[in-house]
């Protein structure tokens, strides 16, 4: 045992560890994953971003924060009762008189308001007040596509997770109890596949009131079959290996087998999936949408963006922006998958 | 051979790299036509990288240095040519025609979806370029040549119809299509069964000297180069430290890795048994019987399943102290027999282990998981890859002796890997160390440290030293002899190998088709066999 004497100088890595570092040597897909972190983060602070009620109003020596409070109209000079609308030319003239101010987001905006004062017709082309233009309804549209892509990652994230946990799940129960479990759970498996999708969506959408949540229930029934498969294949592969025999000539029970020895080692085909979900998820809500069978109305989404892009073919800076952001989103997560798919490839060494 | 005599291969400072990994580092040889050289050395010595180098069928790799290769047929074949810098196409005219290659695992090396005629004739058509019913004609005459009866039936079999022998005799029968003047031979019978090998040898023997074709053996097994070759050249680390005429090599090696691993037979260094032990056996196994179920053929596998046997009435008995050595081909049902005595696998008959038998319930058979433990053949699959090596080996502590402390548990770990030989003073941060950093000897010790945490008083050895290299596999050995002096433990030793046997078994049982077909004592199994495949088994490794 020459090799015993050997002093070693580097750490040891955990398996995992030398994928994360095999990942980050792939730039492409690292960047991609800081981009794409980065975006999402941003998102979550849409309102920051994005948002018709200034952040603070300094108004006759008084302080306000609209951002978090309503205030009636008559508190800035108006005649009404009803919260104030801050893009009125006529509030924005009295908060900026003399020591009065108001500090606003980047973009003056809501997904929701309609920018009544738009000076062209609906949909508005890009202008200076609305950076993208304007929808068939004057909703500013980089309002609606930041708020869109946090709607349409969340619910990704949201989707991959519940597919991800019922996947993992079911594969694991088959692949490691086998014989007549997997026998049944494979059966029901191809019997609730050949289940159509859509047109249980069309129902449920016409029996129930549409949400985000029904929908995420209603898709999360139908995507984890897919990962369950390869985790099972996986569980049966990895539980007649020697390491798990003699974990079980050693006593070690059930729950910890699977716990301890079979499932970290199975988990690379569901980690390697993660991006692709994640960009199927998307383009799954951006489908439904389109077609009107998503996210109840309102809802800042691509998908209906699309579709406004489509019955509004002159307004090329609807469905051009909206394609874009798409596109984006969807290049960064596969860039993401193709490196971590090389990363946890078993047959790459790390040279 | 004569010196005088151009040689038909000769290779000069050849060097393959992997990406600026060396792992030929510039080696010289030569074998004169008709000559039988063979290539020795460990795993990872770059004995089978040469080879393929020679034919430039590395992907990859940057080759350099110069192998002259005087057998080419295509322009008289006197002038020798430059494997190493003739253009790739006229490399092709020479693969297969004038140098052909054997490789170890034949079932891979088959194409599955074409019968082995059809794969012999096919050589045959590129090559020489005979009419297809010729070619078939040729094909079996070939097949008949390597010694398959019934060439012409044989020759319309897919590879996954043929025995292990019979596929390797039929990959020669293809490398030899073309009467190559050199044939390289990639470990040609590493994946047979003991008894096949032999057979194999004397084949190639045969046909070398009918052909007049020189071979290159690429082999770690000495005992198969002691029977074979003329020459012997032995590589290390890429270099070949030694090389000369065979029987010199063996009889006054100089350098000291050829005196390691001609030394590398294991030694018998075990308390032998004195008279008939009264105690208790530890493992008594009455009429022990596995059946798997198989698919039957055709429509009645719709409803239900077939049997196969397994294992069937054996009996045997492990007693204190001693080993039980287990033997057999692939196929005998030796590792099935082992575990089922742990308990892994359902079985009939009657078996105790110390007087108790298996339950199907984990709780109640954790007194008997502590006392019986198992050590596997693979060292590569047999630790889980994610766990630190503290993990693994700690992990009957915590089944069996829960109420010891991390750190109470952290000492009794480094107790058992310095028992094994692996210290934390060599190693920095060993406990925190994955599998994937140690060599396989190491793992397998580390797996010998995981069972030995518990204290167990029988150690179930299912190959433990097959898939380590021959000075690797003594090193084991010694120390699970260390361990049975020392500790008592008593063993049942699965193996096919028969040296094995010899430097550990008190006791053996030879098995074949599931069935025991001799046991007894070692002195008498050994020395005096009374069945004709024990005769057979321990000849081959004479």
């Amino acid at each position: 045992m020459s090799s015993l004497t050997k002093p070693t100088q580097v750490a040891s890595l955990s398996p995992s560890q030398r994928a994360w570092q095999r990942f980050r040597r792939n730039r492409l897909g690292y960047w991609s994953l800081v981009i794409f972190c980065g975006l999402v983060v941003l998102s979550l602070f849409a309102e920051l971003i994005s948002n018709e009620r200034p952040m603070i109003v300094r108004y006759e020596g008084t302080t306000y924060f609209p951002m978090v409070k309503d205030y009636p109209e008559k508190t800035f000079g108006g005649d009404f009762d009803t919260t104030t609308d801050y893009l009125d030319p006529f509030i924005r003239e009295r908060l900026a008189k003399d020591g009065n101010w108001a500090l606003f987001a980047p973009n003056p905006y809501g997904p929701k308001t309609l920018n009544y004062f738009a000076k062209e017709p609906n949909p508005s082309r890009p202008t200076r007040d609305n950076l993208f233009g304007t929808d068939d309804r004057g909703r500013d549209l980089l309002a609606q596509l930041i708020y869109g892509f946090r709607v349409s990652v969340l619910f990704a994230l949201a989707l991959t997770f519940t597919g991800v946990l019922l996947g993992v799940i079911t594969g694991a129960i088959q692949g490691f109890f086998g014989g007549k479990t997997d026998l049944a759970f494979q059966r029901f498996i191809e019997i609730w596949s050949s289940m159509p999708e859509l047109y249980l969506l069309i129902i449920f959408s016409a029996v129930f009131a549409p949400s985000i949540a029904l929908l995420l229930i209603l898709l999360s029934l139908f995507g984890w079959m897919g990962l369950s498969d390869y985790v099972r294949a996986e569980f049966l592969r990895n539980r007649q290996l020697d390491y798990v025999r003699a974990a079980r000539a050693l006593g070690v029970g059930n729950w910890h087998i699977i716990t301890r020895h079979i499932l970290p080692n199975s988990l690379t085909p569901v980690v390697t999936f993660l991006p692709f979900r994640m960009s199927g998820a998307i383009l799954a809500l951006t489908s439904l949408d389109f077609l009107g069978l998503g996210v109840p109305p309102g809802t800042p989404s691509l998908g209906e963006l699309l579709s406004q892009g489509k019955n509004n073919i002159d307004a090329w800076w609807i469905s051009l922006s909206t394609f874009g952001v798409l596109v984006i989103t969807l290049l960064l997560l596969t860039f993401m998958g193709d490196a971590l798919r090389d990363a946890l490839d078993p047959r790459k060494s790390d040279t | 051979m004569s010196s005088f005599r151009t040689p038909l291969l000769d290779v000069k400072g050849l060097r393959v790299s992997f990406g600026g990994n060396e792992v030929v580092k510039g080696i010289d040889f030569s074998i004169a036509p008709g000559e039988k050289l063979a290539l020795v050395g460990e795993s990872g010595s770059g004995k089978t990288v040469t080879a393929l180098s020679l034919l430039r069928l590395v992907t990859n790799a940057s080759l350099s240095g110069s192998a002259r290769f005087a057998g080419a047929r295509m322009d008289g074949g006197q002038t020798p040519v430059d494997l190493m810098t003739m253009p790739e196409q006229a490399l092709r005219g020479i693969r297969g025609r004038d140098i052909a290659m054997i490789f170890q695992e034949p079932m891979t090396a088959l194409n599955p979806l074409f019968t082995i005629g059809d794969q012999i004739a096919e050589i045959i058509q590129l090559k020489q370029g005979l009419a297809p019913v010729e070619c078939a004609r040729v094909a079996i005459k070939l097949i008949a040549d390597t010694g398959i009866s019934e060439a012409a039936r044989r020759a319309r079999s897919y590879p996954h119809q043929l025995s292990g022998g019979q596929r390797q005799r039929a990959m020669i029968a293809m490398a030899l299509a073309c009467k190559p003047k050199l044939l390289l031979a990639d470990e040609p019978t590493t994946a047979l069964d003991v008894t096949v090998r032999g057979q194999i040898l004397d084949l190639l023997t045969s046909l070398q000297k009918e052909y007049g074709m020189a071979v290159l053996m690429i082999t770690h097994d000495l005992n198969l180069v002691r029977q074979f070759a003329d020459r012997v050249a032995v590589m290390e680390k890429g270099l070949i430290v030694e090389q000369g005429p065979t029987a010199a090599v063996f009889a006054n090696p100089q350098h000291p890795y050829t005196v390691k691993l001609i030394d590398s037979k294991p030694l018998r260094d075990v308390a032998e048994a004195l008279a008939p032990t009264p105690a208790a056996p530890l493992v008594d196994a009455k009429g022990l019987g596995v059946n798997y179920p198989v698919p039957l053929p055709g429509f009645r596998g719709w409803f239900g399943k077939g049997q196969f046997a397994a294992l069937k009435q054996v009996n045997c008995q492990v007693k204190p102290g001693q080993t039980l050595g287990v033997i057999g081909e692939s196929g005998s049902g030796k590792s099935t027999l082992a575990l089922a005595v742990l308990g892994l696998l359902t079985f009939s008959g009657e078996l105790t282990v110390m007087e108790k038998t298996w339950s199907s319930n984990t709780q109640q058979d954790k007194d008997m998981r502590r006392t019986l433990q198992v050590v596997f053949q693979d060292p590569f699959s047999s630790l889980s890859p994610r766990l630190t090596i503290e993990e693994i080996v700690g992990e009957g502590l915590l089944v069996h002796f829960p109420e010891l402390s991390t750190d109470q548990r952290r000492e009794k770990v480094v107790d058992a890997l310095a028992d094994v030989g692996i210290e934390s003073a060599q190693l920095q941060g060993l406990l925190a160390r994955y599998p994937h950093e140690f060599s396989g000897g190491q793992r397998q010790r580390i797996a010998i440290a995981r069972a030995l945490v518990v204290q167990p008083q029988v150690l179930v050895l299912d190959e433990p030293t097959s898939a380590l290299d021959v000075t690797i596999q003594k090193q084991v050995l010694q120390l699970l002899q260390r361990l049975q002096r020392d500790r008592g433990l008593s063993y049942l030793l699965i193996t096919h190998d028969v040296d094995v046997i010899r430097a550990m078994a008190h006791d053996v049982i030879v098995m074949k088709d599931g069935e025991i077909v001799e046991s007894g004592p070692i002195s008498t199994v050994f020395d005096a066999p009374s069945n004709d495949y024990t005769r057979t088994l321990l000849k081959s490794t004479e």
